[in-house]
């Protein structure tokens, strides 16, 4: 209780680095319409919209009531999230900047190349720690916040996000790019205006080398917006711009053609990363400055960045963005099946409200689909809810180093860690299996007996324990 | 090659989270066994086991082109040396041509038996260097197109009809029937590898001792009971399904496994997964894929020629490999290895003793109805215009003809349009 008193006391100074926006209001929320009956609600808004009840949760909710409860939950700026982010703070390199890890990255590579001076070798050593410990402990502090922190659906949100916009560490110097990918990108904008987010996604390094924009130019039948004598150009590279539409934006069938992923190819030409400070920069050099016809709109000849910034204006305000992305949130949120009705709804809610991913959401986590008894347990965890929700069960705390995010990995979803770029499945089927059963029921009885690595487990009731490793504790 | 730190640091986690071996033994392996697996025993059938050698091996210096006067002029110091008789350090000749990487000497008795065919300037057609895209594209069997979400694999499982027969059998009833499929494919990975992904399914795991529930007397069979009494859902059936793969393993006695033939496997983690494929090929679980990986093919710096850090790889590879044909015996006859790397290397070494990364590559295939003992593939040549774009060993055989060949003539697949959309393949001979 005196966590909740703490949370509507104060107004807290911003939301993970998002100082910069206005602290909105609560928004007021109406009676929930629902066939469930209140215990069972409390319980469904716990395991939907947080990773699991802590213990404790449920009373908390109760004493608040739901709608107060979900509509703090929309609000996570008014959320006092102290305590998620001191154990933050142990985590070192969270903050290292970009341009530093990527000169950390050009001492290794200069080492290998000369080794030579044994000097190198210790350089390259302790330098590759550094590189690997930041991504370990991104990946760690992502888990200890779905952990610990009482922002829980902002959590979920920072989630949605990172594997609606996935890229994988494992690919080149991706790595480099994503401390600043979960920190700058999508953190600060993870309830705001999706047209904000998409922007901030295509100009992050970390995108730009993972779908290898940062590689494509004009080819040699077009113009460049200034004319350099240089090597012969590389040529378009169509990775970035056909997962836009397909992944990020209209969706597979969302009614582009070939020769739009061609076109939105080249007005992005030019939309690269600066190596030295590892950041957003645009090169008029290689910007292909031909006219060009994207979706049926003409982009004039002659223009710079803001072809690109144009196709993102299309594709965030086009209908079938807003169906494509209420959809992903309707199966993450109520079933593996999105009901048809609510997406429909929902959808239109995203347009009127110019993307508003609050507004959005808010539709989605109110609606009769949401408290309606086909979604109540209708869903399988994730592994990655999976470990969240057990700890948060058990009351248990990641330690400060990366080993916690390792068990997220061996049960098969490595955060930063999915190779392609559509982003880990989120139904039931791609994640129950016959191996899969066996590592989730050794990691439940692994934590209640207090044997996983990188997790501190203190007095744990035994009944909630046995719990762990059950059929039921699979579902949310 | 973040990839495989990504691994690395798996398989840590693996050993913290793991129990000593005293513990394992109570697990639900030591329990008697009940129903289901008793019926096997007769399920012999084809096998295919696939072998990725993650970071671009240096085909130039696995199989070595040792009578082309270009390859020397090329490696002025990482060079296999010449055929020479009785010496350890020089190419083990094959045909006098090519000869094998002094450390693969393992492989020369299966040339001699004539079940090994190397492959030679085989890769994949796209032009990437990158390791992420490359290895994507061998796993994914559609070189240049992202978009696939399936590995070629898995689309041979969902393709080729003995799918439709094993479904019958009751997969995930919990009933122990359905262990034919179950086994049907096995990663001995941590997680899925790209090449299984897809909607058929696959059993993926780090090692057979793990692939148990870790809990003793009354918790194991609390576990049992919890999903034998329950519904029909998706967790209840794949715990019905783990139950029965656990029992299928108890029978294959993992914990007692003993090579045959005087097989030695390399105590590495490549050689005991090799031991632990040979371990279900045996125990006749039904497993007709069977894949793994091994890391560290990455040489950019110092990889040596005949001795270094490339021969030490090779010498766990070839070993393992030849434990693995030696402990299968009579059943290579139904067998099929094939090993693939997603791309060769620069055929001129670089400035720090090592090699960057290149274009086509060299790959194996060994079973009992491979036609062996010939090196097949075209060769480019070395020299300066035959090289694919002046640098690497030009691309002649597209890596899919292999793949699809073996599929098509080792495992009967005949939708190969299917397994390899939009492909062609070429008629090899390697089968």
């Amino acid at each position: 209780m005196r966590r909740l008193v703490l949370a509507l006391a104060v107004l807290a100074a911003g939301c993970g680095g998002s100082g910069r926006l206005a602290t909105p209001r609560v928004p007021a929320i109406a009676p929930i319409q629902s066939e469930l009956p209140r215990e069972q609600q409390i319980d469904h808004v716990l395991s939907r919209l947080a990773y699991g009840a802590r213990p404790g949760d449920a009373e908390r909710v109760r004493a608040v009531g739901v709608e107060r409860w979900i509509a703090l939950q929309l609000t996570p700026e008014r959320i006092d999230d102290r305590v998620a982010d001191s154990a933050i703070a142990n985590y070192r390199t969270l903050g290292t900047p970009t341009g530093e890890l990527a000169a950390i990255f050009r001492d290794v590579r200069m080492a290998r190349r000369d080794t030579s001076k044994p000097a190198m070798r210790d350089v390259t050593a302790d330098s590759r720690r550094t590189l690997q410990l930041s991504l370990g402990e991104v990946a760690a502090a992502k888990l200890s916040r779905a952990v610990l922190s009482d922002r829980q659906l902002y959590e979920q949100m920072v989630d949605f996000w990172e594997n609606h916009f996935s890229v994988f560490a494992g690919k080149g110097q991706t790595r480099l790019f994503i401390p600043a990918y979960d920190r700058d990108v999508i953190r600060p904008r993870a309830m705001g205006k999706f047209r904000d987010l998409l922007g901030a996604v295509a100009k992050s390094p970390a995108m730009l080398f993972y779908l290898d924009n940062a590689q494509s130019s004009a080819d040699s039948m077009h113009n460049t917006l200034r004319q350099v004598r240089q090597r012969p150009r590389r040529g378009l590279n169509e990775n970035y711009a056909r997962e836009l539409m397909e992944l990020h934006t209209l969706g597979v069938d969302g009614g582009y053609s070939q020769r739009d992923v061609i076109e939105v190819a080249r007005a992005l030409t030019g939309w690269g990363i600066d190596p030295r400070e590892g950041a957003f920069v645009f090169r008029p050099a290689v910007h292909d400055a031909d006219q060009k016809t994207v979706l049926g709109t003409q982009l004039s000849a002659g223009r710079g960045i803001e072809d690109g910034e144009q196709v993102l204006d299309i594709l965030a305000s086009h209908p079938a963005t807003a169906h494509h992305i209420v959809k992903k949130l309707a199966v993450r949120f109520i079933s593996d099946s999105a009901p048809p009705a609510l997406v429909e709804r929902c959808a239109g809610v995203f347009t009127a409200s110019e993307g508003d991913i609050r507004e959005t959401l808010k539709c989605v986590v109110t609606s009769p689909e949401f408290f309606s008894r086909a979604a109540y347990r209708a869903k399988v965890k994730t592994p990655f809810e999976l470990v969240a929700s057990a700890l948060r069960a058990a009351n248990a705390t990641p330690d400060a180093t990366p080993r916690s995010a390792q068990i997220v990995a061996r049960l098969g979803q490595p955060i930063f860690g999915r190779q392609t770029p559509d982003g880990w499945p989120d139904q039931a089927a791609e994640w129950v299996n016959a191996g899969a059963m066996v590592n989730r029921t050794n990691f439940g009885l692994a934590l209640a007996a207090g044997r996983v690595p990188g997790v501190r487990v203190m007095a744990l009731d035994p009944a909630v324990g046995a719990k762990l490793s059950t059929p039921e504790f699979q579902r949310r | 090659m973040q990839r495989r730190v990504f691994m690395k640091n798996g398989a840590l986690a693996l050993v913290t989270m793991g129990l000593s071996p005293t513990l394992l033994r109570r697990t639900i392996f030591a329990q008697p066994l009940t129903g289901g697996a008793a019926s096997l025993g007769n399920a012999r059938g084809k096998v295919l086991i696939c072998l990725f050698q993650r970071g671009a091996a240096d085909a130039l210096n696995v199989v070595v082109p040792h009578g082309e006067p270009a390859y020397y002029r090329l490696r002025p110091t990482i060079a296999v040396p010449r055929p020479t008789l009785g010496t350890q350090s020089s190419a083990v000749d094959l045909d006098g041509f090519f000869g094998l990487h002094p450390s693969l000497e393992p492989l020369k008795t299966l040339w001699t038996q004539g079940i090994l065919a190397p492959v030679h300037a085989v890769g994949s057609p796209s032009s990437t260097r990158s390791h992420f895209d490359a290895q994507d594209y061998m796993e994914s069997g559609t070189p240049d197109a992202k978009g696939t979400r399936d590995g070629w694999l898995n689309r041979y499982l969902a393709t080729k009809g003995t799918c439709e027969e094993c479904s019958k059998g009751g997969i995930g009833n919990g009933n122990g029937n359905g262990h034919e499929s179950l086994f049907r494919a096995v990663s001995m990975t941590q997680q899925t590898p790209r090449i299984l992904m897809g909607p058929a399914a696959s059993v993926a795991m780090n090692s057979i001792e793990e692939f148990a529930i870790r809990a003793n007397g009354p918790g194991a069979a609390n576990i049992e009971a919890m999903y034998a009494a329950g519904g029909s859902d998706v967790v209840h059936a794949a715990g019905g399904e783990m139950l029965d793969a656990m029992k299928i393993l108890r029978t294959a006695n993992p914990l007692q496994y003993q090579p045959r033939n005087g097989a030695e496997y390399p105590r590495s983690p490549f050689g005991q997964r090799l031991r632990e494929i040979a371990q279900l090929i045996k125990a006749d679980v039904g497993v007709e894929i069977a894949f793994a990986d091994v890391g560290g093919w990455d040489t950019h710096v110092n990889q040596g020629g005949a001795t270094g850090q490339l021969a030490l790889r090779l010498n766990d590879f070839a070993k393992a490999i030849s434990a693995l044909v030696t402990d299968l015996g009579d059943r290579m006859a139904d067998v099929a290895i094939l090993t693939m790397s997603e791309f060769g290397r620069t055929a001129r070494q670089n400035g720090s003793g090592g090699t960057d990364h290149g274009h086509a590559g060299c790959l194996f295939v060994i079973g009992g109805s491979v036609k062996g003992g010939k090196v097949h593939g075209k060769w480019p040549g070395l020299e300066p215009e035959q090289l694919n774009e002046g640098r690497d060993l030009a691309l002649t055989t597209d890596f899919r003809s292999v793949f699809g060949e073996v599929v098509r003539k080792h495992l009967g697949a005949s939708a190969l349009d299917k397994i390899f959309p939009g492909f062609s393949p070429t008629e090899i001979g390697l089968l």
